[in-house]
């Protein structure tokens, strides 16, 4: 198969997918068609990185005229969908937005000049094999996962119609859209693809159509429009220029100074898609959608699109002022929201401030934009989309079984549900705990910023919102694993696709940490070299260290089935008070009570309202100066 | 590079240094009481004895969480004195404390439970200091690794005087002695019962004084990084440091937690974050 | 090796005692007695200690506690009783509300009688507690039952409510 038909297979099957899914009437079909379709991309972008990691950066230039006036065509589809739900709301604030952007879409494409198309609009190198396996297969697992959890879903809502064909189109045709995301070269055909992820997202918050997911709907459509925005003012600026630059090849070799204020207006448009502060609430609201939805889209590919855009541009960011700004809105995102996933109590909550956070992480390692920076940037974007979909499809399954989402109400989850205790306990670990992937990532990220130039306030920064990550991973992990004795085992018939999902992330969440070295060499370390001259990696003795304590930890639950004396069994001390089994005691008055354990929240310290306000403050201020940067340092406009 | 003579000699020896310094402690701490205080040799006994006694144990896991505390505490120091990454030790060290953690969690008891969050808030208090004292050596040898610190020319208290100052005041929290030993403590010091390892008996127990033991001795072995530059200053670095340490906690009550982490952040941004940045501005970086 | 001897913890429990044979227990670890030199640490932990001190006399509600306190000590153990409360009931003893001494809910291994004991009582009968614990140790060793089981109690209120 020739290159450039393994892109067009991953953009154009999903929508094929969609069109099936139309025709669908039984529950059989769906599953067939959504377990092929899902087969189909994984093993197209497995069979992608196995025959394109060795072959470089492959331009396919091709006369996209009539492609990218299909394209024009679609987004004015897609502004007019938006308006129509926009006036039926009375959404005000999005018709607005969406005329302004409807200009300025009209705006460049009227002016393109023929000297400004692009000549090579699709691209591959290893930075889009990377993110086409995180959405082939990350993507494919949660399709297959939507399977048990919406059909669940509407057997416990038998009030509200089954949309659950229309909810997988969106899906598809949101996969498609970022498949050519990331394999778009020109940046209208990526603001194209970027919009199409605005639209998808703004109807599966809004899915379950009740009146604050709605609301929550439109806040994200708002925001992200409010980059669009962004985004096709970088388009029109770039449209007039001399050499004519909507290519993310031409930009990166052009002058930094000429391209500094498209560069400020992308980063912007990153800024509002990974939901950093002052728009983090976005992703926050759109917790209410559909579990598959959180997993798929708020935290390992939509919002990945954000900082994907950014680290293609950290070459201009490179040592700018603009960069450092933009860097530090990243640095001061993970920070604050740590901070604040501390007081929250319901998991998707934590979930999304820890998605926040790392991506704004990320951010951080893409404006300060140096190789080790960028190295550090990508090994966040794998290991963070793993795990955090592994988490929140955990946490999706849970909540079908206990009916909460509650941290509290999950206490001695190893005893209730013990296998999806111990998949989410991996998961967990994943996200903070040597030698795991995410700390792996930190660990880039220390020795990045420290060699940069003033990168002694993002170290300090870094490490500690590291320390507040840990507090939140570990008080939550701890939760799962207390031996709650009489707890009765309510894990009983977990979907079989739910299954599938949960333990195949898991399974990868174990594996990446252990083949990370070749993701490194084969992939990441040749995009480095390509792009930047210089690679990063870990020295081979700290990657052996790793697998050490990798196999340690594999082998150290064998501990349990060490051959011992039968052990008396002890109840826990409660001053002497004697306690039934089930952990209720006579108190001071004689009533009986129970003894509970609830995790601290210090809401005193974390709260969200307070610590929200500062972190947009800052933020906002960070992105004033990025500007400013942008146009005191820029080039001529026009 | 790394040196398995080293890891190998800690691995065998931490053991009896750390009993033997807990030992003196002591010894020196009843002194300082007015009392005669026991044997130099009490941890050992200490240790014996809780091999002897019945295994009994809350719940099964117990073991596992023990065993991973204790292994990965060796890991830790053994990866030190190697001379291998200083990031990597103090991760190893976190995944080692997270263990005992989740312990601790496991037992379902409220004195476990409340030691459990408190360790995680200790940890949450010195873990930023501890990874910007790494900082600080690497910016002023620009090496992380242990080897190549410690064998630096100069002295390198005299160029991170704010560091090592920020790494004393952390080192309370590591060695649980008061004012911040908030999770669990030594001796006949009761708190919440006893925190963190209220529910743990017998060998479990005496595995988790063992890890606390090399833990202590990867510390000072910190310690000694500050003045490797001459091993016979670093010695009494060492010995007067924890003397001081010795005399802090005879001297000072227990604090609340909000003021443990409020006030080793705040040392940490003052004192560790800003003697780096002294270093860059006068070109020593 | 002796280590049981050579470290003994102990939990301190006041049953019903007038807090005299407590201050007396408390005077054994100041700098004036020192206990500390033989390795005794008060543990107040009962899943830590070896050696069980109980002051005062057993009454109804305090009885649940001292056998779950017991329960919750790892083999081997021992326990002292300290006081003439503790060793029989002392003066209380015919009071409708005492049971009587520790023995009547657990099984007793040294009894100092006094009231208050006398620090140096309290000592010399922790030194015989010791010579027992060992005797105990052997006997876990080679699979002898540890101990003579204790008086049943009856079960908690808890099954009965308020």
């Amino acid at each position: 198969m020739d290159s450039v038909q393994f892109l067009l297979f991953l953009i154009l099957f999903p929508l094929i997918s969609a069109l099936f899914m139309l025709a669908v009437r039984r529950d059989t079909d769906r599953e067939w068609i959504v377990k092929l379709s899902a087969l189909a991309l994984g093993a197209v972008t497995v069979l992608l990185l196995v025959t394109q990691f060795g072959q470089g950066t492959l331009y396919f230039g091709f006369n996209a005229e009539p492609v990218s006036l299909l394209m024009f065509a679609l987004e004015m589809v897609i502004s007019v969908i938006i308006l129509w739900f926009a006036v039926r709301f009375r959404n005000y604030l999005v018709i607005g937005l969406t005329l302004v952007e409807t200009a300025l879409i009209i705006w460049f494409e009227s002016a393109a000049t023929p000297a400004v198309v692009v000549k090579n609009p699709l691209f591959l190198d290893q930075f889009s094999i990377i993110m086409a396996l995180i959405v082939g297969i990350i993507g494919s697992l949660i399709c297959v996962y939507s399977l048990g959890y919406m059909r669940h879903f509407y057997q416990h809502h038998t009030g509200i119609p089954d949309r659950t064909n229309t909810f997988f189109i969106i899906i598809f045709v949101f996969l498609s859209a970022m498949f050519g995301l990331v394999f778009s070269n020109s940046l209208t055909w990526v603001f194209f693809f970027w919009e199409v992820t605005t639209l998808c997202s703004f109807l599966l918050i809004g899915f379950t159509k009740t009146e604050e997911a709605t609301k929550n709907a439109f806040t994200a459509l708002w925001m992200n429009l409010l980059g669009g925005i962004a985004f096709a003012a970088a388009i029109v600026y770039l449209t007039y220029q001399p050499a004519g630059m909507l290519g993310i090849d031409q930009v990166l070799v052009s002058g930094k100074a000429l391209v500094l204020i498209p560069a400020a207006l992308i980063g912007f448009a990153g800024l509002t898609k990974a939901a950093q502060m002052p728009f983090s609430s976005w992703l926050v609201g759109a917790m209410v959608a559909p579990t598959p939805v959180s997993a798929l889209l708020h935290s390992s590919t939509m919002v990945k699109a954000g900082v994907y855009i950014l680290v293609r541009f950290a070459p201009v960011f490179a040592g700018t002022a603009v960069g450092y700004t933009l860097a530090f809105v990243g640095a001061f995102t993970f920070l604050i929201a740590s901070g604040i996933a501390i007081s929250q109590s319901n998991a998707k909550r934590v979930l999304a401030y820890s998605t926040i956070a790392n991506l704004g992480l990320v951010v951080a390692c893409a404006g300060i934009g140096t190789y080790e920076a960028i190295w550090a940037a990508i090994l966040l974007i794998v290991f963070h989309a793993i795990s955090k979909s592994l988490m929140f499809l955990s946490v999706g399954t849970v909540e079908h079984r206990i009916k909460s989402r509650e941290i509290e109400d999950m206490n001695g989850l190893i005893v209730r549900m013990p296998r999806i205790a111990a998949i989410m306990t991996i998961g967990i670990a994943g996200m903070f705990l040597a030698p795991f992937g995410m700390l792996i990532s930190k660990w880039a990220a220390i020795q990045a910023f420290i060699n940069a130039p003033f990168g002694l306030a993002f170290v300090v920064i870094l490490v500690f919102g590291s320390a507040l990550t840990l507090f939140f991973w570990a008080k939550w992990m701890g939760r799962l694993l207390v031996i709650t004795p009489d707890a009765e085992n309510v894990e009983g018939l977990v979907d079989k696709n739910e299954w599938i999902a949960l333990v195949s992330l898991a399974g990868l969440t174990v594996v990446t940490c252990f083949i990370f070295p070749l993701i490194s060499a084969y992939l990441i370390e040749p995009f480095l070299l390509a792009n930047y001259g210089s690679v990063a990696n870990l020295s081979q003795d700290n990657i052996i260290i790793m697998m050490m304590m990798l196999f340690l930890i594999v082998l150290l639950p064998l501990s349990i089935l060490l051959p011992h004396k039968k052990a008396r069994t002890l109840p826990p001390y409660m001053g002497g008070v004697e306690t039934s089994h089930d952990m209720h005691f006579q108190n001071a008055l004689g009533a009986r009570t129970e003894m509970k354990l609830a995790n601290y929240y210090v809401g005193s310290w974390f709260g969200e309202a307070k610590l929200a306000m500062t972190g947009i403050c800052l933020c906002s201020a960070f992105i004033v100066l990025m500007f400013a940067a942008a146009v005191l340092g820029g080039g001529a406009f026009l | 590079m790394i040196s398995l003579a080293w890891a190998a000699a800690f691995i065998l020896l931490a053991p009896a240094i750390g009993g033997f310094i807990a030992g003196i402690d002591r010894k020196i701490t009843a002194h300082m009481q007015g009392r005669v205080g026991p044997s130099v040799f009490q941890p050992f006994y200490d240790v014996g004895k809780l091999f002897e006694k019945e295994g009994a144990m809350v719940n099964e896991t117990q073991r596992y969480y023990v065993l991973s505390y204790f292994v990965f505490a060796i890991f830790a120091g053994a990866l030190f004195f190697a001379g291998g990454n200083l990031l990597l030790v103090v991760f190893a060290l976190t995944l080692a404390e997270v263990f005992l953690v989740l312990g601790a969690y496991s037992a379902n008891s409220p004195y476990s439970h409340v030691g459990a969050e408190r360790e995680l808030l200790q940890i949450m208090a010195y873990e930023p200091m501890l990874l910007l004292a790494v900082v600080g050596m690497y910016v002023v040898t620009h090496s992380f690794d242990a080897i190549d610190v410690a064998g630096f020319p100069t002295l390198l208290v005299l160029l991170l005087p704010g560091v090592f100052l920020g790494f004393i005041y952390i080192l309370t929290f590591k060695l649980r002695k008061s004012p911040f030993d908030i999770s669990t403590s030594h001796h006949a010091h009761q708190e919440i019962v006893k925190g963190v390892t209220t529910e743990f008996s017998g060998p479990n127990l005496a595995f988790i004084e063992l890890a606390h033991w090399y833990e202590v001795v990867l510390m000072l072995g910190f310690v000694f990084l500050f003045f490797a530059a001459s091993w016979i200053v670093a010695l009494i670095a060492i010995i007067i440091v924890y003397l001081l340490e010795l005399a802090i906690d005879n001297t000072n009550a227990r604090v609340k937690w909000q003021l443990a982490v409020k006030s080793s952040w705040a040392i940490t941004l003052v004192l560790g974050a800003l003697n780096i940045a002294v270093l860059y501005l006068i070109g020593r970086a | 090796m002796a280590y049981l001897q050579k470290s003994p913890w102990i939990i301190h429990y006041d049953a019903s005692s007038c807090n005299g044979c407590d201050i007396e227990i408390l005077a054994c670890l100041t700098p004036m007695y020192d206990v500390e030199r033989f390795g005794i640490l008060n543990t107040g932990n009962p899943k830590h200690a070896d050696i069980f001190v109980v002051t005062g006399s057993v009454n109804e509600q305090n009885k649940y506690v001292i056998r779950n306190i017991y329960d919750q000590m790892p083999d081997p153990k021992v326990v002292v009783a300290i006081g003439i409360c503790a060793t029989s009931g002392g003066i209380f003893r015919e009071c409708y509300n005492v049971a009587g001494g520790i023995d009547t809910i657990i099984p007793v291994d040294v009894y100092v009688p006094g009231c208050a004991a006398r620090p140096e009582s309290i000592i010399d009968g922790i030194v015989k507690a010791l010579g027992i614990l060992e005797e105990k140790k052997a006997a876990m060793a080679t699979g002898a039952p540890a101990e003579v089981p204790a008086p049943a109690v009856a079960a908690g209120k808890l099954a009965g409510g308020a």
